[in-house]
Protein backbone atom coordinates (compact mmCIF):
# COMPACT_ATOMS: atom_id res chain seq x y z
CA UNK A 1 0.00 0.00 0.00
CA UNK A 2 1.31 3.41 -0.90
CA UNK A 3 1.60 6.04 1.80
CA UNK A 4 1.20 8.83 -0.74
CA UNK A 5 -2.07 10.69 -0.58
CA UNK A 6 -4.34 10.55 -3.64
CA UNK A 7 -4.01 14.34 -3.97
CA UNK A 8 -0.19 14.15 -3.91
CA UNK A 9 -0.27 11.41 -6.50
CA UNK A 10 -2.59 13.41 -8.74
CA UNK A 11 -0.42 16.51 -8.49
CA UNK A 12 2.68 14.42 -9.25
CA UNK A 13 5.00 17.03 -7.75
CA UNK A 14 7.06 14.80 -5.44
CA UNK A 15 8.90 15.84 -2.29
CA UNK A 16 10.69 18.79 -3.87
CA UNK A 17 7.33 20.18 -5.09
CA UNK A 18 8.66 20.82 -8.58
CA UNK A 19 7.71 17.53 -10.23
CA UNK A 20 9.47 17.09 -13.56
CA UNK A 21 9.77 20.82 -14.23
CA UNK A 22 13.60 20.90 -14.29
CA UNK A 23 13.82 17.85 -16.55
CA UNK A 24 11.04 19.15 -18.80
CA UNK A 25 12.48 22.64 -19.32
CA UNK A 26 15.89 21.18 -20.07
CA UNK A 27 14.18 19.20 -22.85
CA UNK A 28 12.11 22.12 -24.14
CA UNK A 29 15.18 24.38 -24.34
CA UNK A 30 17.24 21.62 -25.95
CA UNK A 31 14.65 21.13 -28.70
CA UNK A 32 14.61 24.90 -29.34
CA UNK A 33 18.41 25.00 -29.35
CA UNK A 34 18.73 22.43 -32.14
CA UNK A 35 17.78 24.94 -34.88
CA UNK A 36 18.89 28.03 -32.93
CA UNK A 37 22.44 26.84 -32.25
CA UNK A 38 22.93 25.58 -35.82
CA UNK A 39 21.78 28.98 -37.09
CA UNK A 40 24.09 30.76 -34.64
CA UNK A 41 27.23 28.78 -35.51
CA UNK A 42 26.49 28.98 -39.25
CA UNK A 43 25.99 32.76 -38.97
CA UNK A 44 29.24 33.30 -37.07
CA UNK A 45 31.19 31.16 -39.55
CA UNK A 46 29.68 33.08 -42.48
CA UNK A 47 30.59 36.37 -40.78
CA UNK A 48 34.22 35.38 -40.10
CA UNK A 49 36.51 38.25 -41.02
CA UNK A 50 33.58 40.64 -41.54
CA UNK A 51 34.04 44.27 -40.51
CA UNK A 52 32.16 46.01 -37.73
CA UNK A 53 29.60 47.62 -40.04
CA UNK A 54 28.74 44.25 -41.62
CA UNK A 55 28.05 42.76 -38.17
CA UNK A 56 25.96 45.78 -37.17
CA UNK A 57 23.94 45.60 -40.42
CA UNK A 58 23.41 41.89 -39.83
CA UNK A 59 22.22 42.45 -36.26
CA UNK A 60 19.87 45.25 -37.33
CA UNK A 61 17.71 42.81 -39.24
CA UNK A 62 14.64 42.24 -37.03
CA UNK A 63 14.78 38.49 -37.71
CA UNK A 64 18.45 38.24 -36.74
CA UNK A 65 17.92 40.34 -33.61
CA UNK A 66 14.93 38.23 -32.60
CA UNK A 67 16.78 34.96 -33.24
CA UNK A 68 19.82 36.20 -31.30
CA UNK A 69 17.64 37.14 -28.32
CA UNK A 70 15.86 33.79 -28.45
CA UNK A 71 19.20 32.01 -28.71
CA UNK A 72 20.65 33.89 -25.76
CA UNK A 73 17.64 33.32 -23.48
CA UNK A 74 17.28 29.64 -24.40
CA UNK A 75 20.99 28.80 -24.36
CA UNK A 76 21.77 30.62 -21.11
CA UNK A 77 18.76 29.08 -19.36
CA UNK A 78 19.72 25.63 -20.69
CA UNK A 79 23.26 26.21 -19.40
CA UNK A 80 21.91 27.19 -15.97
CA UNK A 81 19.83 24.00 -15.76
CA UNK A 82 22.88 21.92 -16.70
CA UNK A 83 25.36 23.61 -14.37
CA UNK A 84 22.79 23.35 -11.58
CA UNK A 85 22.75 19.55 -11.89
CA UNK A 86 26.55 19.41 -11.88
CA UNK A 87 26.66 21.55 -8.70
CA UNK A 88 24.02 19.33 -7.07
CA UNK A 89 26.01 16.23 -8.04
CA UNK A 90 29.45 17.32 -6.88
CA UNK A 91 29.04 19.99 -4.18
CA UNK A 92 28.09 18.19 -1.00
CA UNK A 93 28.56 20.98 1.55
CA UNK A 94 25.04 22.30 1.99
CA UNK A 95 25.76 26.01 2.45
CA UNK A 96 28.27 26.02 -0.41
CA UNK A 97 25.80 24.24 -2.68
CA UNK A 98 23.05 26.76 -1.87
CA UNK A 99 25.42 29.68 -2.32
CA UNK A 100 26.61 28.31 -5.69
CA UNK A 101 23.07 27.72 -6.95
CA UNK A 102 21.83 31.16 -5.92
CA UNK A 103 24.92 32.83 -7.42
CA UNK A 104 24.45 30.89 -10.67
CA UNK A 105 20.85 32.05 -10.87
CA UNK A 106 21.87 35.68 -10.35
CA UNK A 107 24.71 35.45 -12.90
CA UNK A 108 22.45 33.85 -15.49
CA UNK A 109 19.74 36.49 -15.12
CA UNK A 110 22.42 39.20 -15.38
CA UNK A 111 23.97 37.61 -18.47
CA UNK A 112 20.60 37.24 -20.21
CA UNK A 113 19.58 40.83 -19.45
CA UNK A 114 22.92 42.30 -20.52
CA UNK A 115 22.94 40.26 -23.73
CA UNK A 116 19.37 41.28 -24.62
CA UNK A 117 20.07 44.96 -23.92
CA UNK A 118 23.22 44.80 -26.07
CA UNK A 119 21.43 43.15 -29.01
CA UNK A 120 18.64 45.74 -28.76
CA UNK A 121 21.16 48.58 -28.54
CA UNK A 122 22.64 47.51 -31.86
CA UNK A 123 19.31 46.59 -33.47
CA UNK A 124 17.22 49.61 -32.50
CA UNK B 1 26.08 14.65 5.84
CA UNK B 2 28.07 12.35 8.13
CA UNK B 3 31.50 11.60 6.68
CA UNK B 4 32.07 7.91 6.18
CA UNK B 5 35.03 5.74 5.30
CA UNK B 6 32.88 3.01 3.88
CA UNK B 7 33.58 2.13 0.24
CA UNK B 8 31.59 4.19 -2.22
CA UNK B 9 30.07 2.90 -5.41
CA UNK B 10 30.74 3.05 -8.31
CA UNK B 11 34.53 2.80 -8.39
CA UNK B 12 35.01 4.51 -11.72
CA UNK B 13 38.76 3.84 -11.70
CA UNK B 14 38.31 0.04 -11.86
CA UNK B 15 36.10 0.17 -14.93
CA UNK B 16 37.62 -0.04 -18.40
CA UNK B 17 36.40 3.08 -20.24
CA UNK B 18 33.73 2.19 -22.78
CA UNK B 19 32.40 4.28 -25.64
CA UNK B 20 29.09 4.68 -23.81
CA UNK B 21 30.62 5.94 -20.57
CA UNK B 22 33.19 8.16 -22.31
CA UNK B 23 30.49 9.80 -24.46
CA UNK B 24 28.33 10.28 -21.38
CA UNK B 25 30.94 12.17 -19.38
CA UNK B 26 31.99 14.06 -22.53
CA UNK B 27 28.41 15.31 -22.83
CA UNK B 28 28.66 16.79 -19.36
CA UNK B 29 32.17 18.16 -19.94
CA UNK B 30 31.22 19.84 -23.23
CA UNK B 31 28.13 21.26 -21.52
CA UNK B 32 30.25 22.83 -18.79
CA UNK B 33 32.73 24.16 -21.35
CA UNK B 34 29.90 25.70 -23.38
CA UNK B 35 28.48 27.29 -20.22
CA UNK B 36 31.89 28.87 -19.66
CA UNK B 37 31.42 30.50 -23.08
CA UNK B 38 28.40 32.49 -21.88
CA UNK B 39 30.42 35.53 -20.67
CA UNK B 40 32.52 35.35 -23.83
CA UNK B 41 29.43 35.64 -26.02
CA UNK B 42 28.22 38.54 -23.88
CA UNK B 43 31.64 40.19 -24.29
CA UNK B 44 31.40 39.81 -28.07
CA UNK B 45 27.91 41.39 -28.10
CA UNK B 46 29.25 44.23 -25.97
CA UNK B 47 32.15 44.75 -28.39
CA UNK B 48 29.73 44.95 -31.34
CA UNK B 49 27.45 47.37 -29.47
CA UNK B 50 30.30 49.53 -28.18
CA UNK B 51 31.66 50.45 -31.59
CA UNK B 52 34.31 49.78 -34.21
CA UNK B 53 37.25 50.20 -31.86
CA UNK B 54 36.08 47.70 -29.22
CA UNK B 55 35.02 45.37 -32.00
CA UNK B 56 38.53 45.49 -33.50
CA UNK B 57 40.01 44.68 -30.09
CA UNK B 58 37.67 41.69 -29.72
CA UNK B 59 38.57 40.54 -33.24
CA UNK B 60 42.24 40.62 -32.25
CA UNK B 61 41.49 38.46 -29.20
CA UNK B 62 39.35 35.98 -31.14
CA UNK B 63 41.83 35.91 -34.03
CA UNK B 64 44.87 35.18 -31.86
CA UNK B 65 46.19 31.63 -31.61
CA UNK B 66 44.63 31.17 -28.18
CA UNK B 67 41.39 32.75 -29.40
CA UNK B 68 41.15 30.50 -32.44
CA UNK B 69 41.98 27.41 -30.37
CA UNK B 70 39.23 28.24 -27.89
CA UNK B 71 36.73 29.04 -30.66
CA UNK B 72 37.58 25.72 -32.35
CA UNK B 73 37.04 23.87 -29.07
CA UNK B 74 33.75 25.70 -28.46
CA UNK B 75 32.66 24.86 -31.99
CA UNK B 76 33.45 21.17 -31.48
CA UNK B 77 31.86 21.15 -28.01
CA UNK B 78 28.69 22.69 -29.43
CA UNK B 79 28.35 20.17 -32.25
CA UNK B 80 29.15 17.26 -29.93
CA UNK B 81 26.67 18.44 -27.29
CA UNK B 82 24.06 19.14 -29.98
CA UNK B 83 24.35 15.73 -31.65
CA UNK B 84 24.63 13.77 -28.43
CA UNK B 85 21.73 15.85 -27.10
CA UNK B 86 19.60 14.65 -30.03
CA UNK B 87 20.70 11.13 -29.02
CA UNK B 88 19.44 11.89 -25.52
CA UNK B 89 16.10 13.16 -26.87
CA UNK B 90 15.73 9.88 -28.80
CA UNK B 91 16.33 7.98 -25.57
CA UNK B 92 13.71 10.13 -23.84
CA UNK B 93 11.30 8.97 -26.53
CA UNK B 94 12.28 5.38 -25.67
CA UNK B 95 14.28 4.83 -28.86
CA UNK B 96 17.76 3.42 -29.45
CA UNK B 97 18.45 1.54 -26.22
CA UNK B 98 19.64 -1.74 -27.84
CA UNK B 99 23.38 -2.16 -27.28
CA UNK B 100 24.31 -2.35 -31.00
CA UNK B 101 22.20 0.73 -31.76
CA UNK B 102 23.70 2.52 -28.74
CA UNK B 103 27.22 1.97 -30.06
CA UNK B 104 26.29 2.83 -33.63
CA UNK B 105 24.63 6.12 -32.63
CA UNK B 106 27.64 6.85 -30.42
CA UNK B 107 30.09 6.51 -33.28
CA UNK B 108 27.81 8.56 -35.54
CA UNK B 109 27.95 11.37 -32.95
CA UNK B 110 31.76 11.17 -32.82
CA UNK B 111 32.18 11.19 -36.61
CA UNK B 112 29.49 13.79 -37.33
CA UNK B 113 30.72 16.19 -34.64
CA UNK B 114 34.24 16.12 -36.11
CA UNK B 115 32.87 16.44 -39.65
CA UNK B 116 30.54 19.35 -38.89
CA UNK B 117 33.30 21.18 -36.98
CA UNK B 118 35.69 20.88 -39.93
CA UNK B 119 33.00 21.95 -42.43
CA UNK B 120 32.17 24.98 -40.25
CA UNK B 121 35.83 26.03 -40.13
CA UNK B 122 36.28 25.55 -43.88
CA UNK B 123 33.21 27.78 -44.33
CA UNK B 124 34.66 30.28 -41.85
CA UNK B 125 38.02 30.50 -43.59
CA UNK B 126 36.31 30.75 -46.99
CA UNK B 127 34.16 33.64 -45.69
CA UNK B 128 37.24 35.26 -44.18
CA UNK B 129 39.06 34.99 -47.50
CA UNK B 130 36.08 36.49 -49.34
CA UNK B 131 35.90 39.32 -46.79
CA UNK B 132 39.52 40.08 -47.65
CA UNK B 133 41.08 40.12 -44.19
Amino acid sequence: MSLRSPLGKARGLGSAKEGVSHWWWQRVTSVALVPLSVWFVYSLASLAGAGHQTIVDWMQSPIVAALLIMFVITAFYHALLGVQVVVEDYVHTEWLKMLSLITLNFITVMMVLIAVVLVLRVAL
Amino acid sequence: MTPSNRPLSPHLQVYRPQLTSVLSITHRATGMFLAAGVPVLVYWLWAVADGAESFATSQAYFGSNLGRTLLFMWCYALFYHLLNGIRHLAWDAGLGFDIPVLYKSGWVVVAASVGLTLITWLLGYAARGAAGS
